[in-house]
């Protein structure tokens, strides 16, 4: 084990800016990327939805 | 008429095949990168020691370091799918492709991210105009080129082939910018300040690093088959099987 | 094929020509451009010597890629490239007689300009040779890759930073060593090395330039 408590592991021996700085930030990047693609599958299937609801009206009414 | 199922190598090179092969394939990406930067984490903060010189800031190393070797590897990963696009002519390659590229570009942005705070306590200045941070640098704006382009031109094919052209050109090119800019860094600076004076590697430290690196592969392609998911699906809108996937009848 | 080069040179710099006052535009930036740095890092002589290798190139390489957008547009425009595209000539040399043309009327007046904007940098003499060899080899450089950017973009909206984009990466290699090579010489060390790999760069963009250029000419066009 290198750390001999909580704190010492939350302060990294004074460099706890820069560590938890770059850890977080690119789990924080990493997850916002997860995110976007979930809410962009989620904005295409609610497009094509709507594109071929629109289009199946369209039919309809031509026929 | 012979029945027989051959195995094609191009089989799974059509968007119908290739998209739920990689709804099948993506949650199995997805375990194996949470499970390698599980791994990689917990060697870099519990087995990796202090080293004697930076201290704990030299942890970030185990990002920033995959981070860069991720980006330069999916560059070059696209660049190839790009080239095969344009020779033989097939949509899905360019779709790959173009699926990558902003996954490699974040990874890029994180290199730079962690190279900067690691310079901050290491040599003192937020930005370190050594040889990996200037390359990088390029890097991010050669894949916001690639990516700019292909937003800009609205025929989806010949986004995907200029797209192609310029992520070519910049795989030549990559080599040259590196070795134009180690030899600008080493000239102006020295050797004092390059983050190749990284603490001498511990085992430790390179097994994590490459677990971090696998991990972060695993990753990528996990993002590139989630993303190129949703660029099958707004492309092929007009087909049979994208309607049946989506419960429409034709 | 020496003769459809002959004529499309001919023909750029005839149109070129007519329209002088695009050339003069092109030039009056670069001066422009590099008389601004004094005026905003202060009139101090040995900080201007050290400025002024960068400052120049930088200022070539932005007054070359404003002038891409003459390269290939207007023939677009007007349908002259599509009649180049459909001609027997090998569009590769067609592209290089308009890049040549580029490089004469974008490229040649800033080689013939620079030693003015040097001597305003006090840079010694020596060194402003070196800058007059070092932008002759390195402009072609900068046309001919310029020139793939241009083509890549053809017709597309927001073309002017795009090709900023796409383009100024590519410039650096040529940056660090066109600069390098002044910044040598005025150092006293010597600025060969600098120039081989600039004539090095110039002989692999001569063959693969013309070449992608032409790819994304037809892509553009198809």
């Amino acid at each position: 084990m290198n750390w001999q408590s909580w704190q010492e592991f939350l302060t990294m021996g004074g460099y706890g800016l820069y560590v938890w700085g770059s850890y977080v930030v690119t789990l924080v990047i990493l997850a916002a990327e997860i995110v976007a693609l979930v809410m962009r599958r989620r904005g295409v299937i609610a497009s094509l939805t709507k594109y071929y609801a629109a289009r199946r009206r369209n039919h309809e009414a031509k026929a | 008429m012979s029945t027989s199922k051959r195995f094609s190598w191009f089989y799974f090179s059509s968007p119908q095949t290739f998209y739920p092969l990689a709804g099948r394939l993506q949650p199995w990406f997805a375990a194996l990168a949470v499970l390698l930067c599980a791994a990689g984490l917990y060697i870099s903060f519990f087995v990796a020691p202090t080293d004697a010189q930076q201290g704990e800031a030299y942890r970030i190393i185990f990002i920033h370091v995959p981070a860069a070797w991720m980006s330069m590897f999916i560059y070059l990963v696209m660049g190839f799918w790009c080239g095969v696009g344009l020779v033989f002519n097939t949509r899905l390659s360019s779709m790959w492709a173009t699926a990558l590229a902003p996954t490699g570009a974040l990874f890029t942005f994180i290199a730079l991210w962690t190279g900067a705070l690691w310079g901050k306590p290491t040599w003192g200045t937020w930005w370190v105009w050594d040889a990996r941070l200037t390359s990088e640098l390029i890097l991010l704006f050669l894949y916001i080129g690639f990516m700019a382009l292909q937003a800009a031109i609205d025929d989806q094919r010949r986004a995907d082939k200029a797209g192609a052209v310029l992520a070519l050109v910049g795989v030549i090119n990559i080599p040259i910018i590196y070795f134009s800019v180690q030899w600008w860094s080493t000239l102006h600076q020295g050797a004092s300040v390059s983050m190749k004076s990284a603490p001498s590697m511990a085992a430790t430290m390179l097994i994590g690093m490459l677990i971090m690196a696998l991990g972060f592969w695993m990753y990528s392609i996990a993002a590139a088959l989630a993303r190129v998911r949703c660029v099958i699906l707004e492309r092929e809108r007009h087909t049979e099987w994208v309607m049946a996937e989506m419960g429409e009848r034709t | 094929m020496i003769r459809a080069l002959g004529w499309v040179l001919r023909r750029d710099l005839l149109l070129v020509f007519r329209r002088r006052g695009d050339v003069v535009n092109a030039l009056v930036f670069f001066v422009i451009v590099v008389s601004l740095f004094p005026l905003g890092v202060g009139p101090e002589a040995s900080q201007l010597r050290n400025m002024a290798p960068g400052v120049l190139w930088v200022a070539a390489l932005l007054a070359c890629m404003l002038s891409l957008a003459r390269l290939f547009a207007p023939d677009h425009q007007d349908g002259t490239l599509e009649q180049m595209l459909l001609a027997g000539e090998p569009l590769v040399v067609l592209v290089m007689g308009k890049v040549m043309a580029h490089w004469l009327v974008s490229g040649l007046p800033l080689v013939l300009m620079a030693p003015l904007l040097g001597l305003q940098f006090d840079l010694p003499g020596d060194a402003l040779a070196v800058l007059c060899v070092a932008l002759l080899i390195g402009t072609p450089v900068l046309s001919l890759i310029g020139a793939v950017g241009a083509a890549l973009t053809l017709g597309v909206r927001g073309s002017g930073a795009l090709v900023a984009l796409l383009v100024l990466p590519l410039y650096v290699p040529v940056l660090i060593f066109g600069a390098g090579a002044v910044a040598a010489t005025a150092a006293g060390t010597g600025a060969e090395a600098h120039l081989l790999l600039l004539g090095g760069f110039l002989a692999l963009a001569l063959v693969l330039a013309p070449w992608a250029s032409a790819a994304a000419l037809r892509i553009a066009m198809e």
